[in-house]
């Protein structure tokens, strides 16, 4: 039985989440279409990481002793830019600016546009080789940062992906956690149509990882899983002082477009088109959706 | 929406693929996906394989058509090429879609030796080539003729229109090795129907005729040149095109005699000017000994920016007006 998430802890990271939220339906809008079914299903993993996990330095996004967060899923930026409005990294302002000329928040995220920006990940399949090199060269130099990279599930299909796999496990990169965003759809429609990936977890186990798999859209899950990561992390579990140990990875089972009701019912698409109409909509049930959870666990709380 | 400092709305990249067609201009949907389907009614050896862009690349209106020849094989380009080449062994005729730059790119070692090596028929179809998004070098193919021409046996076609890609695709398939052809999708321009002109795979052919300037060019490049060819003319300009749709085999005899006399011979693609018909058109020259100036137009050879297409298109110079700027002040 792994110990409860503290109420508070969790409360602020879904209000984080929440925010999050509002900041990619506000950035979906000046574009009138796009990622932003993903955003809202990767909500609460972004949320989680920057609200709870990350150590960094928000006016210092270069700062030496950060630990890493890699978009290896570059189409997910509308997410992570609103992650980054969250975590002060980039203005709030600056997001309606988000796939626009001359903007620096451009649609597939790029290191060389984004402050906070690890790497340039719109070639799927690219993140997590370059995470593994990331983990042996701060390992190899006495930097005890972690290393997070952020995968889809498309991304499941690639060989590179696996290659990285082995390769982490080989060299035992006990700071290095995979997070996987398995909303169950690619381009072409469901993963399971495309190209079946189940069962991810053994695989990934297969490959000599410590796997967690999770309701994405559980907040309390989502720590719970961090923290069991970070309990081995701390020598319960395979990591030495040096990071030695098996890497892992959190599989996040999630819902395409979670939050607002409309887009969750809607035909999944890997490209969303919204009418004008109907931002208004998923604003307002955002906010309703927010308002009544929240309330809730309020009543849980004083119920006997 | 958004605006700039003058008030003016900020163009958008809004989607990864976006259009390069004129507003109002004549267009055809999906000319590769009809193509394709009409080709299999005929030859039952063609097979459509894609790596989880089908309903990008157009292939779903073939999938629709012959659903037990689609096959799907998941976002795995290397699997894709490596399982198209067994295809063909196994006596079938494949087309296998995914974007340019993850053919040319990720793929390229099953491509060269699974699939050109042993000339098998196999036909690798690119999404995206050169600077059709505005997404940024993740998915703008800038190099891909320039990788892809380096590879033995392997034919590289060029397409301007939706006319182009219907021709070519029987005669694609009919040609017993391996090809890569520059697919334009969607909603894609007819240009080609309004002159005397049919797709022969491996010809060049002289669009229009003109006194001053000799504009050679492939892909949508053509479309533009015929543009600006036009515009030209109000400048009393008069401007010739010559349309290399097949850019390997380059057809050098009908492209070195349209340079033979002293017009200003210009080169036009919507490719890095490193490796591509530019320099295609300048070995050709050098090596009947023929020295005469030839004017680049193309991308510059750096990764692109991000943004709005018909900004990038201005911006690197392969817009029609930018063509008419270059052209006027390289005639002085
Ligand atoms: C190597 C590579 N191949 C193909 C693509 C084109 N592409 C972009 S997103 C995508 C779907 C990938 O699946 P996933 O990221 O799970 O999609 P989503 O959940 O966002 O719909 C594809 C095939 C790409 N970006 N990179
Ligand atoms: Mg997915």
């Amino acid at each position: 039985m792994r110990a409860e998430v503290a109420a508070g802890r969790r409360e602020a990271v879904e209000a984080a989440a929440y925010r999050i939220r509002q900041h990619a339906l506000a950035m979906g809008e000046v574009q009138g279409q796009g990622y932003v079914g993903q955003a809202l299903g990767a909500a609460d993993i972004l949320a989680a990481v920057y609200a709870d996990q990350l150590t960094y330095r928000a006016e210092d996004p270069a700062w030496d002793g950060r630990d890493r967060f890699l978009l290896s899923t570059g189409h997910y930026a509308i997410g992570l830019y609103a992650a980054f409005a969250e975590a002060g990294i980039v203005p709030v302002d600056e997001l309606e600016t988000y796939g626009s000329d001359g903007s620096r928040l451009p649609m597939s995220g790029m290191s060389t546009y984004t402050p906070g920006m690890e790497i340039s990940g719109g070639s799927l399949g690219h993140g997590l080789a370059i995470a593994v090199g990331l983990a042996l060269g701060l390992r190899a130099r006495g930097n005890a940062a972690r290393v997070l990279n952020f995968l889809s599930d498309g991304e499941l299909d690639e060989g590179s992906t696996w290659e990285a796999a082995m390769g982490a496990a080989h060299h035992g990169l006990g700071r290095l956690t995979a997070v996987v965003d398995i909303n169950a759809l690619q381009a072409d429609g469901p993963t399971a149509g495309v190209l079946r990936t189940e069962p991810v977890a053994e695989k990934w186990a297969a490959c000599g990882w410590h796997v967690e798999r999770v309701d994405g859209n559980d907040v309390g899950a989502l720590l719970a899983a961090f923290d069991a990561i970070a309990a081995r992390a701390e020598g319960h579990g395979a990591a030495d002082g040096d990071g030695h140990g098996a890497p892992s990875v959190i599989l996040c089972d999630t819902r395409v477009g979670r939050g607002v009701q409309l887009l969750e019912e809607r035909e999944k698409a890997h490209f969303m088109r919204i009418e004008e109409h109907e931002w208004a909509v998923c604003r307002e049930q955002l906010a309703v959706g927010y308002a009544g959870a929240a309330a809730e666990q309020a009543g849980e709380k004083v119920s006997p | 929406m958004t605006t700039t400092a003058h008030g003016a709305p900020r163009l958008k990249t809004s989607a990864m693929i976006a259009s390069f067609a004129d507003p109002g201009q004549r267009t055809a949907p999906a000319p590769f996906g009809h193509a394709l389907a009409e080709l299999a009614e005929q030859d039952e050896r063609i097979v459509g394989l894609t790596a989880d862009l089908g309903k990008y690349t157009d292939l779903h209106v073939f999938a629709e058509r012959h659903p037990g020849r689609y096959f799907q094989m998941g976002m795995a380009e290397q699997l894709l090429f490596g399982a198209a080449a067994g295809m063909a062994q196994a006596g079938l005729v494949p087309f296998a879609t995914t974007y340019s730059v993850f053919a040319a790119r990720r793929a390229y070692d099953f491509i060269c030796l699974d699939i050109a090596e042993p000339e098998l028929n196999v036909n690798i179809i690119g999404g995206l080539p050169g600077l059709t998004t505005g997404y940024g070098p993740s998915h703008q193919a800038t190099e891909d003729v320039a990788i892809f021409r380096g590879m033995p046996n392997l034919t590289i076609v060029d397409p301007c229109d939706a006319v182009d890609i219907a021709q070519a695709v029987p005669q694609l398939a009919a040609a017993p090795g391996p090809t890569y052809l520059r697919l334009l999708r969607g909603k894609v321009p007819s240009v080609l129907d309004e002159y005397d002109y049919s797709f022969e795979l491996g010809k060049a052919k002289v669009l229009r005729g003109g006194r001053d300037v000799v504009l050679v060019s492939s892909g949508l490049m053509t479309m533009r040149a015929l543009q600006a060819a036009e515009a030209l003319a109000a400048h009393h300009v008069d401007a010739a095109v010559v349309h290399t749709p097949t850019l390997k085999p380059f057809d050098e005899e009908t492209v070195l005699r349209e340079l033979a006399g002293d017009r200003l011979a210009v080169t036009l693609e919507n490719h890095t000017v490193v490796g591509g018909l530019f320099e295609t058109v300048a070995s050709a020259l050098v090596r009947r000994g023929e020295a005469r100036r030839v004017v680049p137009i193309g991308l510059p050879d750096q990764f692109l920016d991000a943004g709005a297409l018909p900004t990038l298109h201005h911006r690197y110079g392969l817009s029609h007006d930018r063509i008419v700027e270059r052209v006027l002040a390289e005639l002085g």
